[in-house]
């Protein structure tokens, strides 16, 4: 069992806490007055998100989590599972609705995602920063309309809804960023 | 360490005028002690003896077959100096501490270090005071000044009483405070639970524009400091925190050769349980303590974390010229 001793602790490092992975977001080395020493860490659950606070006594070990990042081409969706392939040896995984979590809506076809895996599992899928998706439904657009105030909703290929100017019509591909769901431009081809 | 990789890492961590305000602070310090008839000294860094204290943890290195220890703190030194007659003393010297790294610790660093004859704790905590406000803390935001006792701060930020509280109590309060500790069942000292309380809940609420001094420490945390008889008993220790960071640890010095040796032998015991090497207490500290150390308080302070203080550093890696990444 690989482990990881206090002193090694630092941000991004990843490891096993009540047997869920977990990512170091934050380690303080604290030792008051002549006292024993601490590490104050902050964890972030990789499977939800959550973060939690930990402490420990300088020098103890932790079991390290076998946590790899990959780049990988998402494939496909079957209606239970969404299947990625890496890009260089073509082998195929299919991550569960509970690895791919909100990123579903981002999923297209061919884009390139950056997927956890714990123990070659996939646990969660971060999509592209910016994608291209095609609107499938929207109000018809109000021509000439360029002030950008306001807005409409619009349905995208992914079932994705974001906010886009008045004057983008159905068929039309746009620009969203991922992180904020937002919409930024037409696409340019 | 990453230094291969970081092509950068050959450079100072600390900026041109940080190590010209290092260099003023040197200055102003040494005018200081120089205007009081301080007398400054130099003592060793490499010794035979070292610290028995639990959790300092010292560099050992070899000089043939002889074992040697880098100093953690040039005290023991400094007392045989006092016991031979030298008056008010003060040193500027490096000091090391294995395992300790972090944002305000290095394991090499800076301590300033001075001792005042027939001063005690509470004229010694006024001492640093006025070195604080000499070296012009106050002009970097720090104004209020504070007193209070460690049974005070305790009962202010944690409805603890640190002298009688049992360590169940402890551990319930730290709990119900928030303080997550892994394998809790395994922190077996009243003190380990006093300190995790107090790096966690009391120095985080500490005045962010405040130099506070706390005084009187359980007997159980004396270290070298004189413990005053009466209920409870305190031991005559004080800490500095500027803006919740602690800055010097001071003590009304333990003469006691018997006593100090008895505490000494109790941390090589305790030592020994956990596995730590059993440092010997130093025979030539004991020997000057029996020839006589004269009434005195002393105080050591963290050079680098004035620097912090003074100009605002959020690392202490931004006010040493090669801290340890870069060492």
């Amino acid at each position: 069992m690989a482990t990881y001793n206090t002193s090694e602790f630092r941000s991004g490092l990843k490891l096993m806490i009540d047997g869920e992975p977990c990512a170091i977001v934050e380690n303080e080395f604290v030792k008051p007055g002549k006292g024993q020493a601490f590490n104050r860490v902050k964890l972030r659950y990789l499977k939800t998100g959550r973060v939690i606070d930990r402490t420990y006594k300088s020098g103890e070990s932790v079991e390290a989590a076998d946590v790899m990042e990959t780049e990988m081409q998402y494939l496909y969706n079957d209606g239970t599972h969404w299947h990625f392939m890496d890009p260089e040896s073509y082998e195929q995984l299919s991550a569960d609705e509970a690895a791919v979590g909100d990123s579903h809506k981002w999923l297209k076809e061919q884009d390139t995602c950056l997927v956890t895996l714990w123990n070659g599992e996939p646990i969660s899928i971060v999509p592209p920063n910016f994608v291209n998706l095609t609107i499938t439904e929207t109000d018809p657009g109000v021509r000439g309309d360029t002030s950008g105030g306001g807005g409409k909703p619009a349905t995208l290929e992914t079932g994705a809804v974001v906010r886009v100017p008045l004057f983008i019509d159905e068929g039309e591909v746009i620009r969203v960023d991922t992180r904020t769901g937002e919409y930024v431009s037409r696409a340019k081809d | 360490m990453p230094a291969d990789k970081d092509t950068a890492a050959w450079q100072p961590g600390a900026s041109l005028q940080m190590l010209q305000r290092r260099a003023q602070l040197l200055t102003d310090i040494r005018q200081f002690f120089s205007e009081r008839q301080f007398l400054e000294v130099e003592t060793p860094v490499l010794a035979h003896s070292t610290s028995t204290e639990v959790h300092m943890h010292s560099f050992a290195t070899y000089h043939g077959a002889q074992q040697l220890f880098l100093q953690t703190s040039p005290e023991f030194h400094m007392k045989r100096l006092l016991a031979a007659g030298c008056g008010p003393v003060y040193q500027v010297s490096r000091v090391f501490r294995r395992d300790e790294r972090g944002r305000h610790h290095n394991p090499e660093f800076t301590m300033l270090e001075w001792y005042q004859p027939g001063f005690d704790h509470h004229q010694l905590m006024d001492q640093v005071q006025e070195l604080l406000l000499s070296i012009g803390l106050d002009e970097a935001g720090f104004s209020k000044f504070r007193r209070v006792s460690y049974a005070e701060l305790f009962a202010q930020y944690t409805g603890i009483d640190p002298h009688r509280d049992d360590i169940e109590v402890l551990r319930e309060r730290a709990t119900a405070l928030g303080i997550q500790l892994e394998h809790a069942d395994q922190l077996q000292d009243r003190d380990d639970w006093l300190n995790l309380i107090l790096s966690h809940q009391v120095e985080p609420q500490l005045d962010a524009q405040e130099i506070c001094f706390v005084y009187d420490y359980p007997a159980s945390q004396a270290s070298l400091a004189r413990v005053r008889p009466g209920q409870p008993e305190v031991a005559e220790r004080f800490e500095v925190y500027v803006g919740g960071i602690e800055l010097a640890n001071g003590f009304h010095e333990l003469a006691d050769a018997h006593e100090q040796r008895r505490r000494m032998q109790r941390d090589q015991q305790q030592r020994q349980q956990l596995g730590l090497d059993a440092h010997t207490p130093d025979p030539l500290l004991l020997a000057a303590l029996e020839a006589g150390l004269p009434d005195c308080a002393g105080v050591a302070l963290g050079l680098e974390r004035v620097l912090m203080a003074l100009t605002g550093a959020q690392t202490i890696d931004e006010v040493m010229a090669f801290s340890f990444t870069r060492a």
